[in-house]
């Protein structure tokens, strides 16, 4: 279908992408277009604007920043996969990245639209939200920093102002001894997860010193399995740590849709914990 | 109206355009480039796979002005002097289609996966055509047509 009309803009700089965003209430960034389009084309958002930031020189590469790494919003998924510092620095996201969509999309969506667009079925807010990442927004009044676990509020929705654009993600580099994995189970190719699993896991001495689990599509937001993040501490690899991942369902709540029911997101999440857990400790 | 600049198969146009006008009604309906077709509402199925700099993109999904000052080509660009490129070859000799619908994206797909892998194995040629949707062949006839037009790609560029 052909979208509504709209305005276009493309500004030349962060601030004035700001100042268009602050003049319009009912204006919207347009980053890859890799959500919004579809959205635009089946007539379920009816901007009065969009805001091109696609370009903007400001919000694109990936620095490395010594203790963390620093990805501007609108880096590209194919980028981010080819990025020798993110796959040396959080290795995690590029396995994730690389699950996304297929790669004419991973070509055009980014890794901010992704984290802004925020759905709970998307594979990299759980990514960002188990690395502790920090998401830096840009407003006319300057920038401001939120951690990810205050970033995803509820369904598609933000800590994101008017007016503000997501310009960045700051990812701290874990230390040696950690392993990553991200397990996404879904039913065809290039379809979203019904269940993802993002895992860092870190190992001493034949056991798990220290977990972080984030759950894709388990909620109205990506989530911590803190439960099981803390029954992990000190398990030994084997039955203690599949004891360990029975609890990465707590406190979860997941939705009901043509593709599974809260139950079986239930049984799956502790079952790809459990993948997850021990394909990050190295031990399949 | 905004007016963009784009060269399409080697020809460049300034045309002006609706913001919410889709790079592929651009190609179909203004450039008259309809070797690019539409299959679907919901940016799945790849039909409309063509190259934006260089690299595969569902042009469905891409609004003309986000093309502007980009370079584009289509299923209808990839030949030269009336022959056919290497890989459209491979499909025809493979029997790689039956309606033929998904074959255009399907070739563009195929030329952006061996820009990283010159010669991808069966399951690379599965993976990195993801994004295209053959509600025909049943896949297995486009594999082999992608690993012959990749040798004869190769063998093109060993030998020039
Ligand atoms: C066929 C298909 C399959 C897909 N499969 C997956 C999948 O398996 N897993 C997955 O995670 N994703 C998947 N995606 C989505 C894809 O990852 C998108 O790239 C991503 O969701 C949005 O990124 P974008 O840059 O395209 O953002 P856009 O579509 O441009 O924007 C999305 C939303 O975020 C807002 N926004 C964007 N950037 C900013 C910013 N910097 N500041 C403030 N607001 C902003 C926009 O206003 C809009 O509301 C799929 C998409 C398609 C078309
Ligand atoms: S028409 Fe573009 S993906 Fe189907
Ligand atoms: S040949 Fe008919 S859809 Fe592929």
């Amino acid at each position: 279908m052909i979208p509504a009309q709209f305005d276009y803009v493309r500004p030349g700089s962060l601030a004035e992408a700001c100042a268009e965003l602050a003049a319009d209430e009912d204006a919207k960034v347009l980053a890859g277009g890799q959500s919004l389009l579809p959205l635009l084309r089946l007539r379920l958002a009816y901007p009065s604007k969009l805001v091109d930031v696609g370009r903007l020189p400001e919000l694109s590469g990936v620095h490395d920043r010594g203790d963390h790494v620093y990805i501007g919003a609108m880096t590209t998924h194919d980028e981010v996969i080819r990025s020798a510092v993110v796959t040396e620095g959080c290795p995690l996201l590029a396995l994730a990245t690389a699950t996304v969509a297929d790669p004419a999309v991973r070509h055009r969506g980014t890794l901010g639209g992704s984290l802004a667009h925020a759905d709970p079925a998307g594979d990299l807010p759980a990514v960002v939200l188990a690395l502790d990442g920090v998401l830096v927004a840009g407003s006319e009044e300057g920038e401001r920093e939120i951690p990810a676990a205050e970033f995803f509020v509820d369904y598609l929705e933000t800590a994101l102002r008017p007016g503000e654009v997501l310009a960045g993600v700051k990812i701290p580099k874990l230390g040696p001894g950690w392993g990553f994995h991200y397990e996404k189970f879904h039913r065809t190719a290039q379809a979203w997860a019904i269940v993802g699993v993002a895992a860092a896991v870190r190992r001493a001495d034949g056991a798990i010193a220290e977990a972080r689990i984030g759950l894709t599509n388990m909620g109205a937001t990506p989530l911590r399995a803190a439960a099981a993040e803390s029954a992990l501490r000190g398990a030994e690899l084997g039955d203690q740590v599949r004891q360990a991942c029975e609890m990465a369902d707590e406190g979860t709540s997941p939705p009901a849709d043509l593709h599974a029911q809260p139950d079986y997101r239930r049984h799956l999440a502790r079952v790809l914990t459990r993948r997850a857990v021990l394909a990050a400790a190295g031990s399949p | 109206m905004p007016r963009i600049t784009v060269t399409v198969d080697g020809i460049t146009y300034e045309e002006d355009v609706e913001p919410r006008l889709l790079l592929v009604h651009l190609l179909r309906d203004r450039l008259g480039k309809t070797g690019t077709p539409v299959g679907c509402d919901t940016s799945n199925c790849g039909a409309c796979t063509v190259m934006l700099d260089g690299r595969s993109v569902k042009s469905c999904s891409v609004l003309a002005v986000q093309a502007d000052g980009c370079d584009v080509v289509t299923i209808e660009g990839l030949g030269a002097g009336g022959s056919m490129h290497p890989m459209q070859r491979a499909f025809h000799e493979e029997h790689a289609l039956q309606c033929g619908y998904c074959t255009p994206g399907m070739v563009m797909a195929a030329i952006d996966l061996l820009r990283d892998d010159p010669d991808p194995s069966e399951e690379a040629i599965r993976h990195g055509l993801e994004g295209n949707l053959c509600r025909c062949t049943g896949y297995c006839n486009i594999v082999r047509a992608v690993r012959r037009g990749a040798q004869e790609m190769g063998q093109a560029v060993k030998t020039s």
